[in-house]
């Protein structure tokens, strides 16, 4: 059972290492966009340091969007999708390698360039750890419930603005915890119970997604 | 003589009904299929044959009826759908993988044959393809690595819709024979053709689906 999952797991990265035009999409506007705020803004110090957190944030946020159409697209067309619904192994679990193979294509990359993009944003040195941890717990969140999403469109043609509708409103709570966790750190307080619920929300995602994304995936077959 | 399949049963469908943009596709429909049968649907298009596979593959909800696979419902039952190899208009191929990755990720997610990826390869005519990206075959290449997924398993029932597409004669004669051997195995077989398949020799229910 985990053989199919390792295979599925070892499968997406390859082609992503393929197809890096692609994949790197998301990165690329990931650092335009937050490097462009202080052109724009111009070297105000004070304001880049508010503010960063929710211009990181809402910029994760909209890459991982735009990362997510990738997901099931090929996979439905080509009849991958078909063929591994008849394999031994649960579609629930099955998609939790394609998951986590995405998280490393996209997410991971995302969080590992943040530190170099932060001191664009003057993000002093103690709110760091703690935009990257919220990072790290918030961007599988944001796959997993985007996963949903897709795999309920990926049928669709025009699939896109539904996506938006479906799964942003989901969104909204783990951006509202990541940027309160790093206010509350830039204003000297802890951001203990902000990333406990980050957690909570992740670990609830990993457990209860999969099951619908599994479920989705075949009313799109259907 | 090659192994015999280790898990078949009967195959029984009753009164089956699969509408499809509010107008029926069919209605009332019954079939059953034993161990050793071969099972050649016909129909124009747009009657329901693929439908009808792609139902008893379970990526359709049947709209009425039954379906028992051993006298148990075949949705309680997912040693039914393991058990299939199903090829579809959708080859089911990576384009970004060689052809031998290709075959390999079949083998390697389920209950491989003994058969070897270097033999399937030269049984196929892909063997100097072998490490072509997929992409880059013609659309009859592509669809002997579709076809071969049969080889990779050992799954009893197969589901062919159209399985010859773009195939050349040659390829046609050898796919045959290798149905001929799945069938004398004690497998199972359900095909849609709009090509004549040389079925010579095996006992065939032919069902025809009409609008």
């Amino acid at each position: 059972m985990f053989n199919a999952w390792l295979q599925i797991f070892k499968r997406d990265l390859l082609i992503a290492f393929r197809r890096r035009s692609e994949i790197i999409h998301p990165l690329i506007f990931f650092v335009m966009v937050i490097s462009l705020f202080p052109l724009a803004i111009g070297d105000d110090k004070v304001l880049l340091q508010k503010i960063a957190p929710a211009i990181i944030w809402v910029t994760a946020l909209l890459a991982t969007m735009l990362s997510l159409d990738n997901l099931f697209r090929s996979d439905f067309e080509d009849g991958s999708l078909e063929q591994m619904t008849l394999l031994k192994s649960p579609l629930s679990l099955l998609v939790t390698a394609k998951i986590t193979a995405h998280w490393f294509i996209t997410g991971l990359p995302l969080i590992l360039i943040t530190p170099l993009l932060a001191v664009l944003l003057y993000v002093p040195a103690e709110t760091m750890s703690i935009l990257l941890l919220t990072l790290l717990l918030g961007t599988p969140t944001l796959s997993l419930i985007g996963a949903v999403g897709i795999a309920l469109t990926v049928g669709l043609r025009q699939g896109g603005v539904i996506l938006s509708l479906l799964i942003l409103p989901l969104y909204i709570p783990v951006l509202i915890f990541a940027t309160l966790a790093l206010q509350n750190t830039a204003q000297g307080f802890s951001a203990e119970a902000q990333l406990a619920m980050m957690l909570a929300i992740l670990v609830l995602s990993i457990t209860l997604s999969p099951f619908a994304i599994a479920a989705a995936l075949k009313v799109s077959l259907n | 003589m090659e192994k015999q399949y280790s898990f078949t049963d009967n195959l029984v469908v009753t009164n089956l009904a699969c509408w499809r943009n509010e107008q029926v596709l069919f209605n009332q429909l019954n079939l059953s299929l034993l161990p050793e049968n071969v099972l050649f649907l016909q129909g124009e298009n747009g009657s329901g044959k693929t439908s009808l596979l792609r139902i008893l593959c379970g990526f359709r909800l049947p709209d009425e009826g039954e379906i028992t696979w051993g006298n148990r419902t075949i949705f309680s039952n997912p040693e039914y759908f393991q058990n299939i190899s199903y090829v579809g208009h959708k080859n089911g191929i990576k384009d970004e993988l060689t052809v031998e990755e290709n075959l390999n990720l079949m083998r390697s997610m389920t209950t491989a044959s003994e058969i070897k990826t270097e033999v399937v390869l030269k049984q196929i005519g892909l063997f100097k393809q072998a490490d072509v990206l997929t992409r880059l075959l013609s659309a009859g290449q592509k669809r002997k690595l579709a076809l071969a997924r049969l080889m990779m398993t050992n799954n009893s029932f197969w589901i062919l819709d159209e399985p010859f597409t773009s195939l050349d004669t040659a390829s046609v004669v050898f796919f045959e024979s290798l149905i001929k051997k799945h069938i004398a195995r004690g497998g199972m077989l359900i095909v849609t053709s709009h090509h004549d398949i040389d079925l010579s020799g095996l006992s065939v229910n032919r069902l025809s689906l009409t609008n």
